[in-house]
């Protein structure tokens, strides 16, 4: 009786938030609904040292697979960002040790030829989609392959310009290739040899250095702070740049 | 007005075939048709799977299909023989295996829509015969190519096999009534639909050598000046294993291999700086401006 009392004051104590039941690795846990996968993983005891990283959607360091109750599909998600759902078996993905080619970027040409060499493997590609079917940024990752495959640098850039880098497609990709880091490798082609150079940087860059807004800021420095809250709230900003 | 056809590139036509491209949008542009690129493509697949039930390579020309359909369109264009292949050969088995199609169907499930067969794979040859007509070109001629022989290599990709064959599969005349229509002489190549060797070229560049001997030899006998194709691959191969060919065989006389739209392009007066020749392995120029023609 008297245990039983204690168990009844536990209960009490326990948090009011329903609760969710998801598989963690093939284990079973009761967690707060509405949580993140990665809060869940927490709160189920787990100490993570690998598989997270800014918490905040960006890093693609938790990577986790997924799967849902009467659903064959194995989806993917950023742990960070995925909330959980009643049911849900998963498991992290904390790193994919993908092929990662070593190139002198000053070295290599913006062209085909780059990837034939660096990554043939690209040139495999089969079409079936299954990169972007589990990316979390919900990219065109096999466009940006395909684009690739036909010395479309720019194109590929710019399709895999949100790519965090968290090596789910390469987990599923039947070519064995590495999509991300093939990726990568346009975006910096794209940057280094092929966008469009910020002519007005480099010019104001010049007037910078030769002194041209000295006396302007000489002038601002020496203002009192009345003096500057009046010109900020009297400022043009409508201006053009020159 | 101007006919925009849905076009499906490929992936050489964006790189080392652009000299196919530019020169075929030339072409379209005199008959009022603009090759209208597919907003969304991956490759044709690169050689049609031959096992009936691998699913999975076809995939890709599928989808390919599939994005014709999603904006609306009815058929697509293509130029390289080996995309129109597969695209064509792709298309003829989902037609007959509805129950493979509904897999390929399945596996696309992230597309807005799904393939039913509807689209009509054409190739830009069969445009100019069938819907624009040789007796059109032949008004549109501005520089009749009189002086030169033409051979037309035809290889396999636009013929075998038979259901998807854009001409008799054994004795093809399109591209020869063409090059007529342009005011060029032709000649019935005996070897026109045999076999350039393909991608043998990778590993077997001695293979291919032996081909390209072969066919620009008979050629040469049958008093050719240029052979023409319409095939990226057989272009490469016949153009760039002559080197190849005259280190194997050393009474190789080299030839001019062209696409047929350069020499349509030529023949409507575009300027020689339109006609993209400087890829090619043999230079064509030297001979056409022989012959008066550039």
């Amino acid at each position: 009786m008297a245990e039983q009392q204690v168990l009844n004051k536990n209960e009490e104590q326990k948090p009011q938030a329903k609760m969710v039941t998801v598989f963690i690795m093939g284990q079973k846990y009761e967690v707060p609904e509405g949580s993140t996968i990665l809060n869940a993983i927490e709160y189920a005891g787990y100490q993570l040292k690998k598989g997270l990283g800014c918490r905040e959607g960006f890093c693609g360091a938790c990577a986790t697979v997924y799967r849902l109750p009467g659903d064959y599909k194995l989806r993917g998600g950023l742990a960070c960002q995925t909330v959980v759902q009643e049911g849900m078996y998963l498991a992290q993905i904390p790193f994919t040790p993908a092929q990662k080619a070593i190139y002198d970027i000053e070295e290599v040409k913006p062209d085909i030829s780059t990837f034939q060499k660096y990554y043939p493997e690209a040139f495999r590609c089969l079409g079936c989609n299954a990169c972007s079917k589990v990316c979390p940024q919900e990219l065109k990752v096999m466009d940006y392959i395909q684009a690739i495959m036909r010395g479309d640098i720019e194109l590929a850039a710019d399709l895999s310009f949100d790519c965090i880098m968290c090596g789910l497609c390469t987990m599923r990709c039947p070519a064995e290739m590495a999509q991300y880091n093939i990726a990568l490798l346009a975006r910096r082609l794209y940057g280094k040899y092929m966008m469009p150079k910020p002519e007005f940087l480099y010019k104001r860059i010049e007037e910078i250095e030769q002194g041209k807004f000295e006396d302007e800021f000489k002038e601002i420095m020496s203002l009192s702070p009345e003096e500057l809250k009046k010109r900020y709230a009297e400022r043009d900003i409508n201006f053009k740049i020159t | 007005m101007t006919v925009k056809i849905p076009y499906y590139p490929g992936c050489t036509l964006k790189s080392t075939a652009k000299n196919f491209e530019d020169t075929a949008r030339l072409v379209a542009g005199i008959f009022d048709y603009e090759l209208d690129d597919l907003y969304r493509w991956n490759c044709c697949g690169a050689v049609y799977g031959l096992s009936e039930d691998n699913v999975m390579h076809k995939v890709a020309p599928v989808r390919n299909l599939l994005r014709v359909k999603e904006v609306g369109e009815k058929r697509v264009l293509t130029l390289c023989s080996m995309c129109f292949n597969t695209l064509k050969r792709a298309n003829y088995y989902v037609r007959k295996n509805k129950d493979k199609l509904e897999v390929i169907n399945a596996i696309m499930y992230l597309e807005n829509t799904t393939y039913d067969g509807s689209v009509e794979v054409i190739h830009l040859l069969e445009l100019l015969r069938d819907e624009i007509g040789f007796s059109r070109i032949k008004k549109a001629v501005k520089k009749p190519l009189e002086g030169i022989t033409v051979a037309a290599y035809y290889g396999c990709l636009l013929l075998r096999p038979g259901e998807i064959a854009i001409d008799n599969m054994e004795q093809p005349t399109v591209m020869e009534d063409l090059m007529e229509a342009l005011g060029a002489k032709v000649v019935d190549l005996n070897v026109k639909t045999e076999c350039c060797g393909a991608y043998q070229t990778v590993a077997r560049k001695d293979i291919v050598a032996d081909r390209t001997n072969l066919i620009v030899e008979e050629a040469h006998k049958m008093g050719a000046d240029v052979l023409i194709t319409s095939c990226p691959l057989c272009h490469f191969n016949l153009d760039r294993r002559q080197k190849d060919a005259k280190e194997r065989h050393p009474d190789f006389k080299p030839m001019p291999i062209l696409y047929f739209t350069q020499l349509m392009a030529l023949a409507f007066g575009f300027s020689e700086d339109k006609l993209g020749f400087d890829p090619h392995y043999v230079d064509p120029r030297p001979l056409l401006k022989e012959r008066g023609l550039l």
